[in-house]
């Protein structure tokens, strides 16, 4: 019993999402062109996506692989016409096998494409030691080039503002109230992480505070991502109440 | 009291989808007073001259589309009326059909020439090693653009060899990228940088403003109402701060209200 009504509460769904767009096409609010059909597309998608909310269904799952599949097989098209056509076949495919073209192969290419088809011999048994060599070439240069930049970055780059001065002339109050702040909370959210002393005393009423730092910056990334998913749906609904349906202008 | 805390999210959802609905049809003005990290990156392109380059990172893709297009676009709309040279480029697949999209659109709008007032070079992986490329050898890093010109006699990248001679990068970002700009380009090739992130990002961006590492930052749909106000373009972005307004007064209140039923139900409880 539960189940039909579930089935006829998806087919009244569609059913009405049909009339609303023949209305629609009918009265000229939407085009009857490729243009039209896309938003119409864009709006069922959005509706099935959203149906979520009230309960899971088949329409849900349909679209939630449709948008795995499209997205893998743009990323697909998008990595060959932007990276490997212009990077790799075009330079050292097409003039190894072609007569036309009257420029040399670079030949050099061929030592990162090696690495980059090693890595996918991680699914062959006999074979997959050979993923090792690109591993090891991509931890020794990630590491290699990634260390000095980010202690400089995001080590000693962020260090300066916490030892800028209090006093130092011309600035406002304010000012000086804020670095005496950020002083505070870097001091005391350290000390709240250093777990080898015991929390009591002086070391506990400072972690303490740390707590509270830690507690309201929490807070305002729990605002921020409460204002970034409301933004997604009102982004949404803007398009489904000015592309489709045509009530805002 | 019991029965409030167990209240259905279907209701809640219903209440907030209603709320941005009436608050999107009822027009109503609302301030929105540009920040400071806002206005950073705003005097910032006002302060350069005609023909400098400007080079947007588009690191989004569809998903942080309804956040991060809003703030292209009026970005776009602010160096293409200053007339400077605008360079789209992305590390994620997903972006280049927005890019191209709010690159088209807007350069329409100024008249602008492909190939001499502006240029999109497409999409590339590699991340960091894409940054450190591009900070050697633009052309080596893009020999070819997104449309498959040879980038070398594209007259809007003359005098641009390398990051070097980039006047103000933009990253436009839904991930980590905006701490790979800092790492292995600004610090590196030292470039001027401001950013675009999602609202969920924002907070973990404000250390760099502190360090002076951007010089501005759009964060989230505020962000790209405060930017779109400020260059006289307002779109979808402004007219988001309705509903954005009123549901977060209606979310505050369930906040208070559900903690208000919680300590009278313990309450009564312990009596």
């Amino acid at each position: 019993m539960r189940k039909d009504s579930n089935f006829f509460i998806l087919v009244g769904t569609i059913g009405l999402f049909v009339c609303i767009n023949i209305f629609l096409m009918a009265s000229g609010k939407l085009p009857f062109s490729f243009d039209g059909f896309g938003i119409i597309l864009g709006a069922g998608l959005t509706l099935a996506i959203y149906s979520f909310l009230y309960k899971d269904n088949p329409a849900f799952k349909i679209v939630e692989n449709l948008y795995v599949g499209v997205s893998l097989g743009y990323t697909i098209i998008i990595t060959w016409f932007n990276f490997l056509k212009p990077d790799l076949y075009d330079p050292l495919i097409v003039p190894m096998f072609s007569k036309a073209t009257t420029k040399a192969p670079q030949y050099a290419l061929i030592i990162p494409s090696l690495l980059g088809l090693f890595m996918l011999l991680r699914f062959s048994r006999k074979l997959s030691w050979l993923s090792r060599w690109t591993f090891a070439f991509v931890v020794g240069l990630g590491a290699g080039v990634s260390i000095p930049r980010v202690i400089s970055s995001f080590i000693l780059e962020q260090i300066k503002p916490s030892l800028h001065p209090v006093f130092s002339g011309g600035e406002t109050i304010f000012s000086s109230i804020n670095t005496l702040l950020i002083m505070l909370g870097v001091i005391s959210v350290l000390i709240y992480f250093i777990f080898s002393v015991e929390h009591k005393g002086a070391i506990g009423k400072v972690s303490k505070i740390g707590i509270w730092f830690l507690m309201i910056s929490f807070g305002a990334s729990f605002g921020y991502t409460v204002m970034g998913r409301l933004s997604l749906l009102i982004g949404r609904i803007q398009f489904l109440l000015k592309d489709w349906l045509g009530i805002l202008q | 009291m019991e029965r409030f805390l167990r209240i259905d999210r279907r209701i809640i959802f219903a209440i907030i989808t209603v709320a941005v609905i009436v608050s999107l049809v009822l027009r109503f003005e609302l301030p929105i007073p540009a920040s400071e990290q806002v206005l950073g990156i705003y005097e910032k392109i006002e302060s350069l001259p005609k023909d400098s380059h400007v080079m947007i990172a588009f690191d989004y893709d569809p998903a942080s589309k309804e956040e991060l297009q809003p703030m292209a676009v009026a970005f776009l709309h602010h160096c293409f009326s200053r007339d400077l040279k605008v360079i789209g480029m992305t590390h994620y697949p997903g972006a280049p059909g927005l890019a191209e999209q709010a690159m088209t659109s807007v350069a329409n709008q100024y008249q602008k020439k492909y190939g001499d007032d502006y240029a999109f070079l497409g999409y590339k992986p590699g991340s960091a090693s894409l940054i450190i490329n591009m900070g050697e050898n633009l052309y080596s890093a893009f020999p070819k653009d997104f449309y498959g010109n040879d980038t070398t006699t594209m007259p809007v990248l003359q005098g641009v060899d390398s990051l070097r001679e980039i006047n103000y990068l933009f990253d436009l970002a839904a991930g980590t990228t905006i701490e790979t700009w800092i790492a292995f380009g600004k610090e590196k090739y030292k470039f001027e940088l401001g950013a675009g992130c999602t609202a969920v990002m924002g907070p973990d961006m404000y250390p760099f403003l502190q360090s002076k590492q951007l010089t501005g930052l759009l964060g989230g749909l505020k962000g790209a109402a405060e930017y779109e106000a400020l260059v006289n373009k307002k779109a979808n972005a402004v007219s988001g701060m309705r509903p954005q307004s009123v549901v977060h007064v209606i979310i505050i209140i369930f906040v208070i209200f559900g903690n208000v039923i919680y300590f009278i139900s313990k309450r009564s409880v312990h009596a």
